[in-house]
């Protein structure tokens, strides 16, 4: 089962947790986005945003997330743990979710994934094993953050991590020459206007 | 070869502007109002002949499926929700449309939601594709603010609201009731049918769930007509199709093709070829890591529909062509997938939450070879034993690509228990 834990010892104590704001507009669209009396349908992207607010997801964020919406607490860390996008401890700066899944490994994920597993150090760089992310005409492909980066190898990841280590961004998508999902080269179809 | 005229989708790689003014450019929503003046009996009868069938995986007919909806609304509201929780191995299509080409999309939610009756759409969004929900909601607010959807939409005297829904990873929120149950703030379990979603779906009311590409194929066949559309493809196979070739190909790509291309001319044609040479092929999944796995002697000849498919004992499914070529480790290829199948069972049904972990578990003994050749037949006669015992789909999913390995590549399998066993003896 796709449940997540996280061992207590490695979730440091968190006091409180209330949103910016900023974030509590952002919580007010999400609600308005569902009929009158069916605010737990905006439990995913509430918690969401409490995990963007945070970095993570402490427990006093989902109980804040349960009061907020009238739902009770045990239903929040049920969504919580279920869904894999929750972390439920603290992460590096960059979250590096490696593809590992069939399309990925038959085109190299391993290199890539050795290449993460290298950098990680749970400051910089936390590295997880992520099932298919949807890119698969693209593979290996490593979410970072909320961008895909694309078409990796080992030594085109090694790059990617040395340069988001210098405090650039580097631009997402293909890490080869390419235009998103077309073949390398230049599109098959579509060519003419 | 489809020419590039009846391509519908004409931004799948993103060259040009996917925003409203490009969208229009291209000739979406060009006078919208006149499809949905014709009256929603005309919309879906229409939809009927040009023979959609769901390009989700399940390859129902789509106008079937719109016409389950009760004819008219009672005490409670219709809604349409559109599966973009595209996660299926080897599936990349649905990413395109969101982030290329979300008009399409967009104006075939407004016209699919009219002919159902429906005032609310809701469009659930894979948690990590972020940037392409992005594109979307941005979408969504052009078409707002032009009059395109909202109240009134497009001047028809329709009111229409869309939403987009992000889900937080979850593989099981492809299930439709799964999906209906993350939509409404819970664990992605999938229900008991009966009830369908047509009767009782998103918060109990009458419920249609479509996937992107189906409902972002309609507005260009209710303007070229069903007869345009149902001449690609065989009889019962009909239209355009978007594919994604993945693996060991020289240039991996997603296309729109007709239905039912060979398998071996979408390859060569669009991918650049098998890497090494066709005759470097070992097998092909043709539609996604659910579908069991053909090896080269069925991949020379066949069609990529869903009936050529089927006589072959693997099936359409997305249409996610992933090639294997002969270095591949065919026994470890599958074994990820029973990995991923283990890893995304929900944990409801018992056949599947167990099940899924056994098979992996011999399956990861199959790769080195620590087995013994009884248990080939042990592991097949439980993925018969998962398969059709679960409420949802995912456990046959999970089945049949074992179901496949062992039809197609049993004496691999036998070969790497001897070989391995004769090695254990000679220490």
């Amino acid at each position: 089962m796709a449940m997540i834990t996280a061992d207590p010892k490695d979730v440091p104590q968190v006091a409180s947790f209330s949103f910016t704001p900023e974030y509590m507009e952002k919580v007010k669209a999400e609600i308005a986005q569902y009929p009158p009396g069916r605010q737990a349908s905006a439990v995913i992207g509430v918690l969401d945003l409490a995990q963007r607010q945070h970095g993570w997801l402490p427990r006093v964020a989902m109980d804040e997330v349960a009061k907020l919406l009238d739902m009770a607490p045990i239903r929040v860390y049920e969504i919580a743990t279920f869904y894999t996008m929750f972390q439920l401890k603290p992460k590096g700066k960059y979250l590096l979710q490696v593809c590992t899944t069939t399309p990925c490994w038959l085109r190299g994920s391993d290199g890539v994934m050795k290449a993460c597993r290298e950098a990680a150090d749970d400051v910089t760089f936390t590295v997880q094993e992520v099932e298919c992310l949807g890119g698969c005409v693209n593979a290996p492909v490593v979410q970072i953050n909320d961008d895909f980066y694309e078409d990796l190898d080992e030594a085109s990841t090694r790059k990617l991590l040395d340069a988001f280590r210098r405090g650039e961004t580097p631009k997402p998508g293909p890490q080869i020459d390419r235009q998103a999902s077309a073949p390398v080269g230049g599109p098959t179809t579509l060519k003419g206007e | 070869m489809l020419a590039d005229k009846d391509r519908i989708f004409t931004n799948l790689y993103g060259f040009h502007d996917w925003r409203l003014a490009g969208a229009r450019a291209r000739g979406i929503w060009d006078n919208t109002k006149a499809i949905l003046d014709r009256g929603a009996d005309a919309i879906i009868d229409e939809m009927k002949k040009s023979g959609l069938r769901g390009r989700g995986g399940a390859g129902f007919p789509t106008g079937l499926k719109w016409s389950f909806m009760p004819k008219e609304v009672k005490d409670r509201p219709h809604y349409l929700v559109v599966n973009a929780d595209e996660s299926e191995p080897g599936t990349c299509k649905d990413r395109d449309i969101l982030r290329h080409d979300p008009h399409t999309l967009i104006e075939g939610c407004l016209i699919a939601a009219f002919s159902m009756k429906a005032h609310a759409a809701y469009i659930y969004v894979r948690g990590e594709f972020y940037n392409e929900a992005q594109h979307l909601k941005a979408a969504v607010k052009e078409a707002y603010e032009a009059g395109l959807i909202g109240k009134n939409a497009c001047g028809s005297g329709w009111d229409f609201d869309l939403y987009v829904h992000r889900g937080a990873g979850a593989y099981i929120c492809g299930e439709e009731t799964a999906l209906l149950e993350s939509l409404e703030g819970k664990k992605g379990m999938p229900r008991l049918k009966p009830p369908f979603p047509a009767g009782a779906g998103l918060y109990g009311c009458p419920t249609t769930v479509n996937n992107v590409e189906s409902i972002a194929v309609a507005p260009t066949i209710l303007r070229r007509g069903a007869s345009w559309f149902s001449s690609f493809g065989r009889p019962n196979n009909a239209g355009t199709k978007l594919f994604c070739i993945s693996g060991h190909v020289n240039k991996p790509c997603n296309v729109e093709e007709a239905m039912s291309i060979p398998l071996r001319e979408l390859i060569e044609k669009h991918a650049g070829g098998v890497r090494g040479g066709w005759d470097n092929l070992l097998a092909v999944i043709p539609g996604g890591a659910s579908v069991p796995v053909l090896p080269k002697e069925i991949c020379d000849t066949v069609l990529m529909d869903f009936d050529a498919l089927r006589e072959q004992r693997s099936g359409l499914g997305t249409a996610a062509v992933i090639v294997m070529d002969k270095s591949t480790d065919i026994v470890k290829a599958i074994a990820r997938l029973s990995y991923f199948y283990k890893h995304e069972s929900c944990g409801q049904c018992t056949p599947c939450r167990e099940g899924t972990g056994w098979m992996w578990r011999v399956m990861e003994r199959m790769v080195t070879g620590d087995a013994r050749i009884e248990e080939i037949d042990a592991l097949e006669d439980v993925t018969k034993q998962v398969e059709g015992h679960t409420i949802c789909a995912l456990g046959d999913a999970a089945a049949w690509p074992i179901q496949g390995l062992i039809r197609h590549f049993r004496p691999e399998m036998e070969r790497r228990i001897r070989t391995r066993t004769q090695k254990l003896a000679a220490e």
